[in-house]
């Protein structure tokens, strides 16, 4: 194994890892600030992969799809909080299992209704369609590092929004003091159904830029949500930092996985979350 | 003086940069109640939770006939016999009054060959169950749901969950609290009583219990004893005096 | 109360003996669906032990179900039968064991946590028996033979007879929902309600929790186990998807739509929810629709999570029965 193989593996472990951040950050600020399991997420990261594909072969255009999506997915985000998450809240985790699992149900069959149950493919947009070469016979795709590159933005751009905004601190204190922050006058509701959209919207995304890499099938949804959940259980519940170390700790763990041990490299995973919650049960960056 | 019970050496909790209890050094006896005050916020519930094994302190050691059981889980340590009651009341509001203390009484007995017989037909857990609640007072309302009870009912099947466990120790945290003056009236003189066969720490804010009770008592500001002593020797310290503003309507009353 | 005592006494065993003349009625289709029925009560009670009366919400219980029906196709010889007497018994043993090796793991998570790592670790299964040969990958392995149930030479059981299979799960069902009540009705039984209820004051009243709900988690996975035994027996195959999450899902949904907390719910939800599934997916009552048989089960899930949270068993005692809860208290 030379450097070089090396060095692909690593640009797609952390590729991958990223897209994880994207999808799991969504969950973990939904656990975090509402206290809400929500068993859909993966729902939204398959709606935008859907999203993408239909506006895609629609326009020709992968990056007008996404343009296009990315507001219908909010939309889509405020309604559901609006509709059903709200009245949550207060209630059961058990309950909350029920209801997003019945959601998962209904999602399944409206994209089978719309979309059907076949198999796509995304076109890799022309121009970002072509490959650094390496050595002689390997290169990497500009694709992949351009995917990367948007989720180490947009990563920032949370870090900043939650940091440093004045929504970020309402969000902060939200997340500590609820009553606190509604007798402050802020509007908690508002805050809620936009954190809420805000994490629908980077899970369809995900879904959308990852599109061209993998293809666009009917229960890809739910594998992504396992994996998120993993990542929030090592991370720990509520912790974007958290869930930014595990998802590139599972990526790079599947991705080396694969190459190295193909039998057990769906093991992997698991055996990370177990050492972990067998070390600190609360997550890595998880508060006791 | 007969040798303590259970005695702190140094107890220390830090939550983070907070220092909720620092260095904190008391005995508890049996046949003495051991007072505890101090203003909100001066770690008396923190104390208590390092006690029982509720919380793990941060350094120091709690000895109990001997032995450091600091770092036990809190189900080691009631079974050693150091029962606690809670601030905020803390009992199985669905359960039956009778339930709740059978339960507490259970706890005491090995249970890894009851699965198949029903809870009820052991007498002796029955019994124990019964004469907790008969101390408390509680006896007349043994089939009631607890959460039908009173505020001040409950205060009492707290406690009488904590007799039923049988502990040599008692740890009671505010155990007046939200009480009316007749249910206090009987607390006082339940906890009189016990005082005979039990080590007993209590965290009251009421004067007229505390001075009624104490053997023993320990003022405790900011997490930190400030004096400790009998009741007279508290009474006249100029620490206390100084420290507690308005102290004077509650310490000369 | 004597009253509400009395019916529980009487009428698990007038609702047995009415299950067990049904096969003298009808033969054929109703009776397989009854039996699935019946499998599914065992599951959902098994489940109901650990969500209604332990406190503790597992999303991955399908994983004991799915890993006794894979036992089964594993142990027993290819092309012949094999015996009920050591596959039963292995396949609940192995069920248990693991319950017990990821019940010391995730019972040190609570809340949402345990939710998610639940089914964390039965996906982790399910991706052994699709990635692995194990198994038979994403096909699955057929049972050609249905386990023999002989003693010496004489056939006590003939698992091949709709009616006898029918009697013998008929059976089991009726041993678990007696053999759940008393264990409920024990001390340990009471000590579990007490950890759901205030699972801190029962370990500051000395009670070793973490072993309690360690126990609870295994006898509910040896009986999942046993549940996924017998409908590996009935389909006469194995695939990934029996101990898929989504099987996980429809088992809460049984225990919630029964009214969890209470052992009759379970078994009703478990009726209930077979039933539906039977009817949404009728093709010739819903025509093209019924391939969609999910969507109207998604909106109903939802609308119970909503407005049903103490199911069917709740809504009885709307109409003045007693509260459900109160089961086992007064058995």
């Amino acid at each position: 194994m030379d450097l070089a193989f090396v060095l692909i593996q690593l640009l797609n472990g952390l590729q991958y890892g990223l897209l994880l951040f994207l999808v799991s950050s969504g969950l973990t600020l939904v656990f975090g600030i509402m206290g809400i399991i929500n068993l859909a997420h993966g729902s939204f990261y398959m709606v935008g992969a859907y999203l993408a594909w239909s506006l895609a072969s629609m326009t020709g255009n992968l990056a007008t799809a996404i343009l296009l999506a990315i507001p219908l997915t909010v939309v889509l985000g405020m309604g559901l909080e609006r509709l059903l998450f709200r009245h949550l809240y207060s209630r059961d985790h058990l309950y909350q299992v029920l209801l997003t699992y019945g959601l998962i149900l209904v999602f399944e069959e409206l994209r089978s209704l719309i979309w059907g149950d076949d198999v796509h493919g995304v076109a890799v947009p022309a121009l970002l369609n072509a490959s650094i070469p390496l050595t002689e016979n390997l290169s990497y795709p500009v694709y992949r590092l351009a995917i990367s590159g948007v989720c180490l933005l947009l990563a920032l751009a949370l870090y900043f929004l939650i940091q440093k905004t004045r929504l970020g601190m309402m969000i902060r204190a939200g997340a500590s003091n609820r009553d606190m922050v509604q007798s402050l006058g802020i509007d908690i509701k508002l805050i809620y159904t936009l954190v809420f959209a805000l994490g629908v919207a980077l899970a369809a995304f995900a879904g959308m830029i990852n599109a061209p890499l993998s293809s666009v099938t009917p229960n890809m949804g739910s594998h992504v949500l396992i994996i998120c959940f993993v990542v929030v259980v090592i991370g720990g519940i509520g912790s974007v930092k958290g869930a930014m170390a595990a998802s590139l700790m599972i990526g790079l763990a599947e991705t080396f996985g694969q190459v190295l041990v193909p039998e057990v490299a769906g093991m992997i995973v698991y055996v990370l979350m177990a050492i972990v919650l067998v070390w600190r049960p609360e997550g890595l960056f998880g508060r006791k | 003086m007969t040798e303590a019970i259970l005695r702190t050496e140094g107890l220390t909790k830090r939550f983070g940069g907070l220092v909720a209890v620092s260095d904190v050094s008391l005995d508890l006896h049996v046949g003495e109640v051991h007072v505890v005050i101090g203003p909100n916020g001066a770690g008396k519930s923190t104390l208590t939770n390092l006690l029982s094994g509720d919380l793990p302190a941060t350094s120091g050691r709690v000895m109990l006939d001997g032995r450091d059981i600091a770092g036990l889980s809190s189900d080691q340590i009631s079974r050693m016999g150091v029962g606690r009651s809670y601030q905020k009341t803390n009992i199985f509001l669905p359960f039956t009054v009778f339930e709740n203390a059978r339960l507490a009484a259970q706890s005491r007995t090995p249970n890894a060959l009851r699965v198949f017989s029903r809870a009820e037909q052991y007498e002796a857990i029955n019994a124990l169950a019964g004469v907790a609640l008969e101390s408390a007072g509680l006896a007349h309302r043994a089939q009631r749901v607890a959460a039908t009870l009173s505020h001040g009912e409950q205060r009492q099947l707290e406690i009488a969950m904590c007799l039923a466990t049988q502990p040599r120790v008692l740890l009671l945290d505010e155990p007046l609290a939200g009480m009316g003056p007749h249910e206090s009236q009987r607390m006082v003189e339940l906890i009189g009583k016990l005082r005979a066969e039990h080590a007993i720490m209590l965290i009251e804010h009421d004067m007229d219990a505390v001075f009624a009770l104490a053997n023993r008592l320990t003022v405790m500001v900011n997490g930190e004893v400030l004096e400790t002593g009998s009741p007279e020797q508290v009474r006249s310290s100029p620490a206390v005096q100084a420290a507690y503003l308005g102290g004077e309507e509650l310490l000369h009353e | 109360m004597m009253q509400g005592g009395a019916i529980n006494r009487w009428l698990p065993w007038v609702v047995i003996g009415l299950l067990a003349l049904f096969p003298m009625v009808e033969s054929n289709f109703y009776m397989q669906l009854l039996t699935k029925v019946l499998i599914m009560a065992i599951f959902a009670m098994s489940l109901d032990l650990l969500v209604g009366y332990t406190g503790l919400v597992s999303f991955g219980h399908a994983a004991y179900f799915g890993l006794a029906g894979y036992a089964l196709a594993l142990m027993g010889p290819k092309y012949e039968a094999a015996s009920l007497w050591w596959t039963l018994p292995g396949a609940m043993g192995i069920c248990v064991a693991f319950a017990l090796v990821t019940g010391l793991l995730v019972l040190r998570t609570r809340g949402i946590y345990f939710i998610m790592v639940t089914l964390a670790f039965a996906q982790m299964l399910y991706f052994v028996f699709h990635d692995t040969k194990l198994g038979g990958g994403s096909d699955g392995i057929y049972i050609y033979a249905k386990p023999t149930m002989n003693f010496g030479e004489t056939v006590l059981v003939n698992l091949e007879k709709l009616d006898q299979f029918y009697w013998l799960v008929l059976f089991f069902t009726a041993g678990t929902y007696f053999l759940l009540r008393r264990i409920l009705g024990s001390s340990f039984g009471r000590a579990l309600m007490g950890i759901k209820v205030n699972e801190h004051r029962m370990r500051a009243l000395g009670f070793p929790v973490f072993r309690y709900q360690l126990a609870s988690f295994g006898l509910a996975g040896g009986l999942a186990g046993l549940a996924g035994y017998l409908a590996a027996v009935q389909f006469g195959f194995v695939n990934p998807e029996i101990l898929s999450w989504h099987q996980s899902g429809a088992v809460l949904m049984m225990v919630i739509l029964g009214g969890m907390g209470t052992l009759h719910g379970a078994v009703i939800g478990a009726f209930a929810f077979v039933l539906l599934q039977e009817v949404l997916s009728n093709q010739a009552w819903f025509g093209i629709a019924a391939k969609h048989w999910q969507l109207a089960m998604g909106i109903l899930i939802m609308l119970v999570a909503l407005y049903l949270p103490q199911g069917l068993a709740g809504l009885m005692t709307k109409f003045g029965r007693k509260p459900a809860t109160e089961e086992a208290v007064d058995d």
